[in-house]
């Protein structure tokens, strides 16, 4: 026998290893070196999160049952993985072109970014799951309560509750630390689908060994294993045509439509050629996964008492015959089956809520415009997605507490297939049929709920436990034709086989219905172009105008959502596509589409439309600008968008030149100025030596006059001096003369020596994070020094806030070092940004600092020869310059 | 395979040609499964499931393999990077 220590012992050593997978799968793709977590091996295993517990070990009893019934399950999938060239090619284009972070995302994506159908979506998601999340937990526990039989100490109802307890808190661990690690910009979790592979294939393993062991081992080969079937209780191939086919389509329906197939089919998956080899190897993984049950069901009821629980055959075989091993693998097998599909439900489930209804909801109580934190957003849809996995299993485990967990929740997984399958009519309608409409989706959702509600999810609870007994014989206050189990009197159906073809025929017919005499909005209809036409335009349509809302604003807004670095980076990119320098490209429509896309990989496509929306114009779509993209005239358009993508490089060399010319006016204007303003400032010094030695020549003075006259003319040269110092500075700079020193030494300690030099004296506030300077550093120190203090006073001279102060972050980007010296003034506006690194560039005409505007220009000439960068960092809330320091600067082990 | 030209052209290139027949190869496959899968139905209330099971895995296995015949003739090329 098995001591139930040891079983625990080996169920937490290979939750341990599967960690360890997850982990190292997670940094291995961090650094770059993930190729094989990219293989089609990796994304076909993946999918087989579709065999959950309720197949692994029900299957066996499925087939003990009702013979080869079971096998509809899989043929269903093998299906629509062999036919992938009609829909799963089109769905994961899709799901790559709009950045589709779930099922619901897509559904209301494609009608119109809608709201509304997100949240029906995602409510109609978290109902049928439930159930079926209740399944897993119970076969966990169960199978561990077959080892504690088997050890002599059968477990109790208490210890059932306590373990399914455990198992679910176990999974929010681990689901919550691998599923919410970031908000990757694609929702993809290698640690989780490396975790998911390892997982299918012990389950695969598992159940082969179990099979090999009952044919070879217990029967003595195939032909005495057919024979045995056909002596068998199950001998008798009597199969009900239309259970047959409407379990084959059910399950076929339901492997595009459940949430976390959708979830390990188009969100996770990353090279669209994978589909290719998953079409026939998914197909062969659930073919082997499948041929062994019978002959399991066939000997288990063989060779166990005649009141053994079918659906443990598949652990109480080996049991029985003394094979602890083989009983321990097939434990792990049913284990890892139950456990990849909580965690991958969980997680599309958490996406859903928290992208479809948390998020919305915390937008709209709290006005836009007001808090300004960078990465806030991001930090509530992190937050909300960690407690919805919570209580996503929470359900799970109360629905298992409260229906007893007895055979009531075996039947429940059909009837919870059937509610996710109510999407279909919407997904296929939606992807293939320009014509549908939000209306007719919501309306097609809606009906099949409640069709599925009435029909199959409340009679799941028991006779008389939801639906009166008197309702469920003569119909709802004696409405004898919406009797739940006879639909319009049409009597005598199986139940299950009447509860899909009424929800489905009801949903697709409101639907159409709804389609047809609705009219869709300027929004729906181009979504639905790019949907349908989705191979036809590869090159996006636009719908935004080119709108008033400056980049600024679309940055502060970016980066609370995605955070700092990476939408600073983002923007960047941007820049320079367009053939510009600096964090903020020109607002295109080309630019605004990629930045709502990139937006909705996280927070979904409806929630970052509307962020969008709220700083450029309204919707910015007009019925004209439709006409331009989703009418039958695209086709010719489709010519013209490839003349300008060829034009596009002459567009950029152009946008630069006219920069340039800009830069280059502005600074013709700044250049006569400053002519006229050093000549003033070399004319007022010598106007005052000349008429102060003109009286010390001239006339008679005492000592103490005389010494005060010459303190003037003295100072006077010092100004003169230090004006032609700066001068000299700066062309020794920029004619590559200056020899660079190599010194070492901590970012710390520096930042310390040019605070006390230019903060010296004055009220300005200075804001550090000692922890994050801890850097040594080895380039020439004293010129780095000098472009910290020119950084200082500046913020000292110019910081207009009634409190100065100044926050000098430093932060890691790969492996990059920049400092960024942040003040809380009223910044540098748009049109300045560009010129003040320009030599005699001034901001300020006040001339209140006394400077000749050389100082930026000589921080940006110390740092190219650093080998590092400067530049002005916009949407920071205040004056904002970032160093970015050279990386040969920074010394290793730091 | 985005091309401005007309699609439904009447006369294209002999590869050209049997490609496409190869995609709408791809797409009978599953249809085939379905008929195939649907014969057992036929049969007497007399017949066995052990010849019941040997009809339809082997069926199952020839839709793996035809599968994957055709998915090395036809490939998801994704679109050009943008």
């Amino acid at each position: 026998m098995v001591a139930f220590n040891v079983l625990v012992a080996v169920a937490l050593a290979y939750v341990a290893f599967l960690f360890a997978v997850a982990f190292f799968a997670e940094r291995r793709a961090e650094q770059g070196h993930g190729g094989w977590l990219y293989s089609p091996v990796v994304y076909t295993l993946s999918l087989s999160i579709y065999c959950t517990a309720w197949t692994f070990y029900g299957a066996v009893g499925y087939a003990a049952r009702s013979g080869l019934e079971y096998v509809t399950i899989y043929l269903g999938p093998t299906l629509v993985m062999v036919g992938w060239w009609w829909v799963l090619r089109r769905l994961v284009r899709i799901g790559r072109a709009q950045r589709i972070t779930s099922i619901a995302d897509l559904i209301s994506s494609r009608f119109g970014k809608s709201r509304s159908l997100g949240v029906i979506v995602t409510l109609m998601a978290v109902v049928a799951a439930t159930p079926y999340i209740a399944l897993q937990l119970q076969s966990v526990t169960l199978s561990f309560s077959v080892f504690a039989d088997a050890g002599g100490r059968p477990w109790g109802p208490d210890e059932l509750g306590g373990g399914a307890k455990w198992v679910a808190v176990g999974l929010a661990i681990f689901t919550v630390l691998f599923g919410t690690r970031n908000l990757d910009a694609n929702e993809r979790h290698h640690g989780i689908v490396m975790a998911i592979a390892v997982e299918a294939v012990v389950k695969l393993l598992a159940l082969i060994a179990v099979g090999v062991f009952v044919v070879w081992g217990i029967a003595g080969g195939p032909t005495q294993i057919l024979a045995e079937i056909d002596a068998s209780p199950i001998a008798r191939w009597e199969q009900d045509g239309a259970r047959w086919f409407s379990l084959i389509f059910l399950s076929a329906a339901a492997f595009i439509c459940l949430p976390r197939m959708f979830q390990v089919l188009v969100v996770e998956n990353v090279d669209e050629r994978h589909l290719n080899i998953a079409g026939w190897a998914f197909p062969a993984y659930l073919m082997l996964m499948s041929l062994f049950v019978v002959p399991i069901a066939v000997v288990g009821l063989r060779l166990l008492p005649a009141g053994a629980n079918p659906d443990l055959f598949v652990l109480t075989v080996p049991l029985s015959q003394g094979q602890n091993g083989l009983a321990m693998l097939s434990f792990l097998g049913g284990f890892s089956s139950a456990t990849s599909m909580v965690i991958v439900a969980t997680i599309a489930l958490a996406t859903m809520v928290s992208n479809h209804i948390v998020v919305p909801i915390w937008l709209t109580t709290r006005n836009v415009g007001e808090a300004k934190v960078s990465g806030d957003v991001r930090y509530v849809v992190l937050l909300s997605r960690r407690l919805s996995i919570a209580g996503v299993l929470l359900l799970g485990y109360l629905y298992y507490r409260v229906s007893g967990g007895g055979t009531a929740l075996a039947a429940i997984g059909l009837v919870s297939f059937t509610g996710a399958v109510q999407v279909l009519p919407a997904l296929i309608g939606g992807i293939f049929w320009r014509g549908s409409t939000r209306v007719g989706a919501a309306m097609g959702l809606i009906t099949g709920f409640v069709v599925w509600s009435w029909t199959l999810f409340l009679p799941s609870f028991g006779n008389g436990a939801v639906i009166t007994d008197a309702a469920a014989m003569f119909g709802p206050f004696g409405i004898s034709w919406l009797r739940p189990d006879a639909l319009f009197g049409i009597d005598g159906m199986d139940p299950l086989v009447h509860g899909i073809m009424w929800s489905m025929l009801l949903n697709t017919a409101m639907f159409f219905a709804g389609s047809v005499f609705s009219f869709p909005t300027p929004l729906e209809r181009l979504q639905g172009a790019q949907f349908v036409n989705v191979f036809d335009y590869s090159a996006g349509s636009q719908p935004w105008r080119t709108s008033a809302a400056s980049a600024e604003d679309l940055l502060i807004m970016s980066q609370r959502i995605i955070g700092g670095l990476e939408a600073q980076a983002f923007f960047q990119r941007a820049a320079s596509r367009q053939g510009k320098v600096g964090y903020l490209p020109d607002v295109t429509s080309e630019f605004l589409e990629s930045l709502e896309r990139e937006l909705a990989g996280s927070v979904g496509a409806a929630t970052a439309h509307a962020m969008i929306g709220q700083l450029t114009d309204g919707s910015g779509l007009s019925v004209e600008d439709l006409i331009a993209v989703a009418d039958e005239a695209a086709q010719i358009l489709e010519y013209s968008n490839q003349l300008e993508a060829k034009s596009s490089e002459q567009d950029r060399t152009a946008r630069a030149l006219r920069d340039a010319n800009e830069q280059l006016t502005a600074l013709s204007i700044q250049k006569d100025a400053f002519l006229s303003q050093i000549s003033h400032e070399l004319r007022t010094p010598m106007t005052s030596i000349r008429s102060f030695s003109e009286i010390l020549r001239d006339s008679d003075m005492t000592a103490a006059e005389q010494g005060k006259y010459a303190g003037i003319i003295h100072d006077e040269t010092l100004r003169l001096t230090r004006l032609l110092d700066d001068l000299l500075d700066l062309s020794v700079l920029a004619n590559g003369e200056v020899v660079l020193q190599d010194q070492t030494g901590s970012l710390s300690a520096l930042i310390d020596r040019a605070v006390s030099v230019a903060g010296h004296g004055v009220d300005l506030t200075i804001k550090r994070t000692r922890a994050a300077e801890d850097v040594m550093l080895r380039t020439d120190l004293d010129r780095l020094v000098q472009v910290f203090i020119n950084l200082i006073a500046n913020a000292n001279k110019y910081c207009d806030a009634d409190r100065p102060a100044l926050r000098i972050d430093v932060s890691r980007n790969g492996a990059a070092y920049s400092i960024d010296f942040i003040d809380n003034g009223s910044g540098i506006r748009a049109e300045n940004q560009q010129i003040i690194f320009e030599k005699f560039a001034r901001v300020s005409d006040e001339g209140k600092a006394g400077g000749a505007g050389l100082g930026l220009a000589i921080c940006r000439e110390i740092m190219t020869r650093l080998g590092g960068q400067i530049s002005y960092l916009p949407g920071q809330g205040g004056a904002a310059f970032r160093v970015v320091l050279p990386v040969s600067a920074i010394l290793a082990n730091q | 395979m985005i091309s401005p030209a007309p699609k439904h052209g009447a006369f294209v290139a002999k590869d050209t040609y049997r490609k496409r027949r190869m995609r709408d190869l791809a797409r009978a496959v599953p249809v085939i499964g379905v008929v195939l899968l649907g014969i057992p139905l036929l049969w007497s209330d007399a017949a066995l499931n052990s010849s019941a099971i040997v009809y339809i895995f082997v069926v199952w296995v020839l839709l793996i393999l035809l599968a994957a015949a055709i998915s090395r003739v036809v490939s998801n090329d994704p679109p050009k990077a943008t």
